[in-house]
């Protein structure tokens, strides 16, 4: 504790009072809107969780009422919202998929090579595509008539006369729409994977070159090593956003045909805003389930993902 | 049995290498160009659709005809400008995106500065706050900032979707680290010539982090001209206000919908966009590589 250099000398902190008037007068923007727009909400959000609430539009009728765990009840009772989170869950398959084919394309186009540039580019424009455009474009290809279908048939994968508007049909609207995640997404995560291998040393490489591993055992025992604090990001960041899907659902399918495709945050959407419910109480503490599964599943992304050689950031 | 094949290419081994090597080269162009497709084909077709003469007939699931229009006109966009009025709603993604992008830069720019360069009590704490909104779950905010925006009566107005959406960890995080990177000296100069704060932030700190307040304003505008949910949320009972995005979708659920003027409407709101994009290419690609570091 005895440690003598410590350059700003807690002990004895002299603020200005100036410094301290101008600071906060300067904050003062960012503060009230995070105050009003992201820590009042997240409070009262979080207490509307166990009140009744709502019933009228922007919940113009009866005060909340303080009912306990009464929402949590309903929920676990409500077939939908389990449908809702299993979904959600089984959305997650996206991440390991996501991930290697992410990582994969960085690899390849991480060569100097002619034309990666123009690549790495391309690859990026449907993260810059908003979600509406997507609709539009992915409703065509889904349609019956659509692309999709034509390319099937055309490779005599399935017959002309099955086909089916792949939004449309119970079995398969989940996974359209988790195809569209998949292409909005991997550009994303191959432009933080390009990043984190950039930063592997080429000796490295060239070292493990010379000592006749291939191609496929220098990625496992080098690049994927290496990219750990990578993997670990991405693979947070595409869980909890698996988890949150709620754009794709809206614009795609609005959670049909048949339900078949709700997700949790697609289900505290519809209560609190579809429909003439509003029930604010129980979309809240939908919500809250839903936050509490990020939670822990970040916990579980960091434990699996822990670099035990001590070498990570 | 691998004694008699390794006798025999002896001679053989540098053109067979090459050969793998050549092979190999292609494979990954093959791979690259099948990605590229699936990446870029939906744009591909789109902008097919939206250039095709619509008298010339055929529909659009014509394949693969429609891929390639025979006859060419921008006829479409004329006409989802003139039918749909376009015009209203493309000043409303400017007017919402403009706001967005002004706001994000001021209120950041501001909490940063004392933030990079101040002593004073809180600012630790304060700063840990921040950061943590990029943690925190949100998954209810949206209904109670629904709420409180129509307390406000802001409901149904772009200041409504602005507001909530300026003051971010982003925005601020990002400018303190370019604030941070500037000389003290020069700032302790400016102050004996009797310069303000304020003075300082302006004539001083913004003019020397140009390169981060640009990334900075080109995300923010990417995003507010992008989104969906949270403006049509807001405007849901004000239609007239909506941007682009939202009176896209609105024009796709309509009965009678065509689809050769929805294509063009959408490529209109594409356009932007993409030309930032591709303007700002490297600062893009750039500052999302800097989030891993």
């Amino acid at each position: 504790m005895t440690v003598s250099q410590r350059p700003k000398a807690p002990a004895k902190a002299k603020y200005s009072l100036r410094d301290t008037l101008m600071s906060y007068a300067f904050l003062a923007p960012a503060l009230i809107l995070l105050a009003l727009f992201t820590f009042y909400p997240l409070a009262y959000g979080s207490y509307l969780g166990f009140t009744e609430y709502g019933g009228a539009r922007f919940g113009q009728g009866l005060p909340p009422k303080w009912i306990g765990l009464d929402n949590f009840r309903t929920l676990i009772a409500d077939p939908l919202f389990l449908k809702s989170m299993v979904n959600s869950v089984k959305y997650l398959i996206i991440v390991p998929v996501l991930q290697l084919a992410s990582l994969a394309v960085a690899v390849l186009v991480n060569k100097n090579l002619p034309g990666m540039a123009f690549f790495r580019a391309a690859y990026y424009v449907p993260v810059v595509t908003s979600i509406s455009l997507a609709a539009v474009m992915w409703d065509w290809i889904y349609n019956k008539d659509g692309t999709l279908n034509w390319i099937l048939t055309n490779a005599h994968l399935i017959a002309k006369d099955s086909t089916f508007g792949w939004l449309n049909n119970e079995l398969t609207a989940f996974w359209a729409v988790m195809l569209v995640t998949f292409w909005r997404g991997f550009g994303y995560y191959m432009v933080l994977y390009l990043a984190g291998l950039q930063g592997i040393p080429e000796e490295l490489e060239e070292a493990a070159v010379l000592d006749g591993a291939n191609a496929w055992k220098r990625f496992w025992s080098i690049t994927v090593p290496l990219m750990k604090p990578t993997i670990l990001l991405c693979s947070l960041l595409s869980t909890i956003a698996a988890l949150r899907v709620l754009e794709e659902v809206l614009v795609l399918t609005n959670g049909g045909p048949l339900n078949s495709t709700y997700t949790a945050l697609m289900y505290v959407y519809s209560k609190a805003f579809q429909g003439f419910n509003f029930d604010y109480g129980l979309a809240s503490a939908a919500g809250l389930v839903v936050a509490a599964v990020a939670l822990l599943l970040s916990i579980i992304n960091f434990r699996v993902f822990r670099d035990d050689t001590g070498g990570g950031k | 049995m691998s004694l008699v094949q390794q006798g025999a290419p002896a001679r053989a081994t540098s053109p067979s290498r090459k050969n793998r090597k050549w092979g190999r080269l292609v494979v990954r162009y093959v791979v690259l160009i099948a990605v590229l497709l699936f990446a870029v084909f939906p744009f591909l077709w789109t902008l097919a659709i939206a250039i095709t003469d619509k008298h010339g007939g055929g529909s659009i699931y014509d394949f693969p005809d429609s891929l390639f229009p025979r006859a060419v006109t921008f006829r479409n966009f004329v006409e989802v400008y003139n039918q749909f009025s376009l015009g209203k709603y493309i000043w409303n993604s400017i007017s919402i995106t403009g706001l967005t992008v002004i706001g994000t830069l001021l209120v950041s720019a501001l909490a940063a500065y004392p933030l990079a360069r101040f002593k004073f009590p809180g600012r630790d704490f304060i700063f840990a706050v921040i950061i943590a909104t990029l943690v925190l779950p949100g998954e209810t905010t949206f209904i109670v900032n629904i709420l409180t925006l129509n307390k406000l009566g802001l409901l149904g107005t772009h200041l409504g979707v602005v507001l909530p959406t300026i003051a971010g960890a982003f925005g601020i995080f990002l400018m303190r680290q370019a604030f941070l990177g500037i000389p003290q000296a020069l700032i302790e100069a400016a102050r004996i010539d009797g310069a303000k704060e304020l003075t300082i932030l302006t004539r001083i700190m913004l003019p020397l982090t140009k390169p981060s307040l640009a990334a900075l304003g080109i995300f923010t505008l990417v995003g507010a001209w992008n989104a969906y949910f949270w403006p049509m949320l807001v405007l849901s009972s004000a239609p007239d206000k909506a941007p682009l995005s939202v009176a896209v979708l609105r024009l796709k659920g309509q009965f009678n919908y065509d689809p050769f003027n929805i294509a063009a409407g959408s490529l209109i709101m594409m356009v932007p966009v993409l030309l930032v994009f591709l303007a700002a290419q490297k600062l893009f690609m750039r500052g999302m590589e800097g989030a891993v570091k």
